[in-house]
């Protein structure tokens, strides 16, 4: 049995906030979540859910209120530890000053290579990210896009086990994100766990193996795409074609939405083959009937408006 | 915006600004104008606290010492060649130096001329003057010469022939200082005040130093008292013609040819010395010779 | 993609030698000071000590070697004091603001190692810039009277003791850093400073005063501050004047202590930090 690549045991994190800092917000609570090496792991919520404060958790930059967290077995109290992670933070902002080949010349110098094999890896992984002619103009000068591909090249310069991405789509053009979604891609071809929050469900649907959905700091939902989101079919829904549209029982042409000659109307499942026979009754020519899945989308904004009955983001009043 | 458009632009932007800086430049001019009366206030050393000033020097105080220095020159300077009197400032701003310095010597020994100097050449403070010199020997007991500066303000300018050649003896206690001192001090206790010992003190208190204004005053007062001396033994002569011809003489000519010189005396810028109508000699007019008398001593012709 | 060597094999990944981390950060550290124009402050140095050259001989007859030395040690030791506070007081939050600190602290390094490097890089720049200025100086000196002397060994003594000055305030304006912004930062710093310079006022002071309980608060004051009047013998060093040996290792070892208490303590401010 293979160690995972991380284990998060009932993680906690307060933030004293109001002036006198004796109000307690708690950004994050009680996670708990295992995501096994190899995995493309999605983490999925709305602003202030708290993904990024989960990521920093685990990076180190802020500390645990409660809770532990291993990685690939090792506590995240270790510095040895970040010898196996890479981690590309949101918005990444780098040494302005320093050239690409420089910078990540600097982040190589901390994991002990040769002069030799630092110098091959900077160039291999600059070709890799398409940043091999930028490499000696000033970080100050790359667009967007550009930084963001300087970020993934410092994450992964090392060949890490577990890398992390804090939405490593936000704000690429679509060109960017396809070469972002393959480095994700390939990553997980080498056995490679990739942990990632983002917005784009879209991407989380294609790319993932399973995601987590985190709202109001609490984990709502884990689980594989495919399998959260058949948890049932909502309706059918019948695509057909009418020469008359007074044609149509009642009952369905007010629910009936068309688009040129077609139509289409969702029913539950139940009553699917009552209504397929009283639109042949009607003369209409059926074209398509599909089950209506829930999307991750609709998953996920049901969880959110769940979200909204309690009170979102928790506050807990230390006496 | 084109090209030619935008140099355009900078340049009419470039000749607003100088029209305007011009007009404030004369707007400034008619302000002053009408503030200059006020201005005319006596002068003053608004920071007047040597410690004070040591404190808010932040440790940069020799730097501040040097910075004083220059202003207490520059004003000594002003004030002399205004031919003025009033070195009101001058003790501040030397006592102000030494407290930030206590071992910038060269404001001792150039401070206590410029305080010593009677007016319009100096402040006229001697005893300011001996002040300094003690404090510079409290702070540096090696300057042997600030001491003998000590006796020759007392011998030069009050007359304390004591106090002088006790000067002269604690110069004399430093190893380094040369034997001169002690000869000096055993002189002055002998016969203070004739002429050939205020050469002698003129001549070393000057002699070492470099700066052309200080050899320049020791030089005008060993001329003076050379031809002081020249006089007196004129005098002698000028005496002794009366007492022979029944009358003065007229002119060194006339003592020449009765043999009683054997050339014509010259004063110490080469002019023949005159004689006046009752004998007494002097110096021609012409002559740049300045002579100041030293009072005589009850046991002195 | 070509596939990628697995981390076990081939290079030997992990860390490099032991205490050689601070030491990458430390020339980055550098290297960000250069490129960020701060040697430029050599050219305003340089005119100074040329002007000063040029003119010290009509403006103070006799005393022109001291009022270079005065002058130039005296511009050192601001020139420094400046960069000290102004650098230091951003090693920290500035990798904070910019948050450049993310990715740098997801490498295997620790907090305290990451400090330690930042304070080594800025004094290595003061090291660089002062010794330059220092170069400056000595040319001044030789074009003002065409000779050096004896006693002028104690100039490359002032300067050392400038530097060690300057290592206990780039200690305190880091310590600030880790926790406050630039400008309190600065203000502390400034404030620490100048307290420690008139520490032996505050002393006497309490002496004075002749109250047993003023006495004693003002005499812990007095130990507990950085006394920088320590430090300057830049009226020594202009009049030639020799330095005792033992003040020098006093000195030395005064402001190692110190600046390793002042480093501990912010590496333990620094290492439960939160980051924004």
């Amino acid at each position: 049995m293979t160690i995972p690549a991380i284990e998060i045991e009932g993680l906690t994190k307060d933030y004293a906030t109001g002036f006198w800092r004796k109000r307690m917000r708690r950004s994050l609570d009680n996670l708990t979540l295992l995501v096994e090496e190899g995995e493309v792991f999605g983490f999925l919520g709305p602003n202030g859910a708290g993904k990024t404060t989960t990521i920093k958790l685990l990076m180190g930059l802020i500390f645990p209120t409660a809770g532990t967290a291993r990685i690939r077995g090792q506590s995240i109290e270790d510095v040895r530890m970040h010898r196996e992670i890479g981690f590309l933070p949101e918005q990444p902002y780098f040494y302005d000053y320093l050239t690409a080949r420089e910078l990540l010349d600097y982040y190589a110098r901390f994991f002990g290579y040769s002069t030799g094999e630092r110098r091959e890896r900077v160039n291999r992984f600059l070709e890799q990210v398409g940043l091999a002619s930028a490499g000696d103009t000033q970080l100050r000068k790359f667009s967007k896009g550009m930084l963001q591909r300087v970020g993934i090249a410092q994450a992964i310069l090392h060949d890490p086990q577990v890398i992390f991405l804090d939405e490593p789509m936000s704000g690429l053009d679509p060109v960017g994100r396809r070469e972002v979604r393959d480095i994700i891609l390939a990553l997980k071809q080498q056995g490679r766990t990739v942990f990632f929050s983002t917005h784009i469900l879209s991407d989380a649907e294609m790319l993932c193996d399973r995601v987590a959905v985190l709202v109001g700091g609490k984990l709502r939902g884990v689980g594989a795409p495919g399998d959260i989101v058949s948890m049932e079919i909502q309706g059918m829904e019948i695509l057909f074609e009418a020469s008359h549209a007074e044609a149509l029982p009642r009952s369905f042409a007010g629910r009936a939405t068309q688009i040129g000659g077609r139509f289409r109307i969702e029913v539950p499942e139940a009553e699917l083959y009552d209504s397929l026979e009283r639109l042949r009754g009607c003369g209409a020519r059926i074209l398509s009937v599909t089950p209506i899945r829930p999307t991750l989308e609709d998953y996920f904004f049901g969880l959110v408006d769940h979200g909204k009955t309690d009170r979102l983001p928790e506050e807990v009043t230390v006496r | 915006m084109s090209a030619a458009s935008q140099f355009w632009r900078s340049w009419a932007a470039v000749v607003a600004a100088s029209v305007l800086f011009a007009a404030i430049a004369m707007l400034q001019v008619r302000i002053d104008a009408q503030t200059r009366p006020v201005a005319q206030q006596k002068e003053e050393l608004v920071l007047s606290s040597g410690p004070m000033l040591q404190k808010i020097s932040l440790g940069y105080d020799s730097l501040l010492a040097d910075i004083y220095w220059t202003r207490a020159v520059q004003y000594y300077g002003g004030k002399l060649h205004d031919l003025s009197r009033d070195y009101s400032l001058l003790p501040g701003l030397l006592d102000i130096t030494t407290t930030l310095d206590p071992h910038l010597l060269v404001a001792y020994r150039f401070g206590a001329i410029f305080l010593s100097e009677p007016p319009p050449s100096g402040a006229g403070r001697v005893d300011l003057a001996i002040q300094l010199e003690e404090r510079g020997i409290k702070a540096n007991p090696d300057a042997w010469d600030l001491d003998a500066n000590r006796g020759f303000l007392y011998y030069w300018h009050l007359k304390d022939y004591a106090k002088a050649s006790a000067a002269y003896l604690d110069a004399a206690k430093n190893p380094k200082a040369p034997h001169t001192m002690r000869m000096m001090a055993a002189r002055i206790t002998e016969k203070g005040g004739d002429l050939d010992t205020s050469m002698a003190i003129w001549a070393q208190y000057f002699t070492s130093s470099k700066d052309p204004r200080v050899l320049k005053t020791a030089r005008d007062h060993i001329e003076g008292l050379q031809a002081l001396k020249d006089e007196r033994a004129i005098d002698a002569l000028s005496q002794q013609y009366h007492a022979g011809f029944g009358k003065y003489p007229t002119s060194t000519k006339e003592l020449r040819d009765a043999g009683m010189l054997s050339g014509i005396p010259l004063d110490p810028t080469g002019i023949p010395y005159i004689i006046g109508p009752d004998g007494k000699s002097g110096l021609d007019p012409t002559s740049s010779v300045i002579v100041e008398i030293p009072p005589k001593l009850p046991n002195e012709k | 993609m070509s596939s990628m060597a697995s981390p076990a094999a081939g290079s030997a990944i992990g860390r490099p030698v032991a205490g050689a981390i601070p030491g990458v950060v430390a020339v980055n550290t550098f290297r960000e000071a250069v490129r960020d124009r701060i040697l430029y402050n050599l050219i305003f140095f340089a005119l100074l000590m040329m002007g000063a050259a040029i003119l010290v001989g009509q403006i103070s007859i006799g005393i022109e070697r001291l009022v270079i030395i005065n002058l130039g040690l005296s511009a050192i030791s601001i020139f420094g004091l400046i960069m000290a506070i102004f650098i230091g007081v951003s090693l920290v939050s500035k990798e904070i603001e910019k948050r450049t600190l993310y990715s740098l602290l997801s490498k295997p390094i620790r907090r305290w190692e990451f400090l330690l490097g930042r304070y080594t890089g800025l004094l290595l720049t003061l090291v660089v810039n002062t010794s330059l200025m220092t170069v400056g100086l000595a040319g001044a000196l030789l074009y003002v009277s065409r000779h050096f002397e004896r006693g002028d060994a104690s100039i490359l003594l002032a300067v050392y003791f400038i530097l060690l000055q300057l290592a206990l305030v780039t200690a305190i304006a880091l310590f600030f850093s880790c926790f406050s912004t630039p400008v309190l930062s600065t203000l502390y710093t400034i404030g620490i400073y100048v307290a420690g310079v008139f520490a032996n006022d505050i002393h006497a002071i309490g002496q004075f005063t002749r109250n047993p309980a003023m006495e004693a608060v003002t005499r812990v004051i007095y130990y507990l501050l950085p006394n920088f009047h320590n430090f300057n013998i830049i009226a020594v060093a202009s009049h030639g004047e020799a330095v005792p040996f033992s003040l020098i290792w006093q000195n030395t070892i005064y402001a190692a202590l110190y600046a390793a208490v002042v480093l501990i303590a912010a590496a333990a401010v620094f290492s439960r930090r939160n980051l924004k």
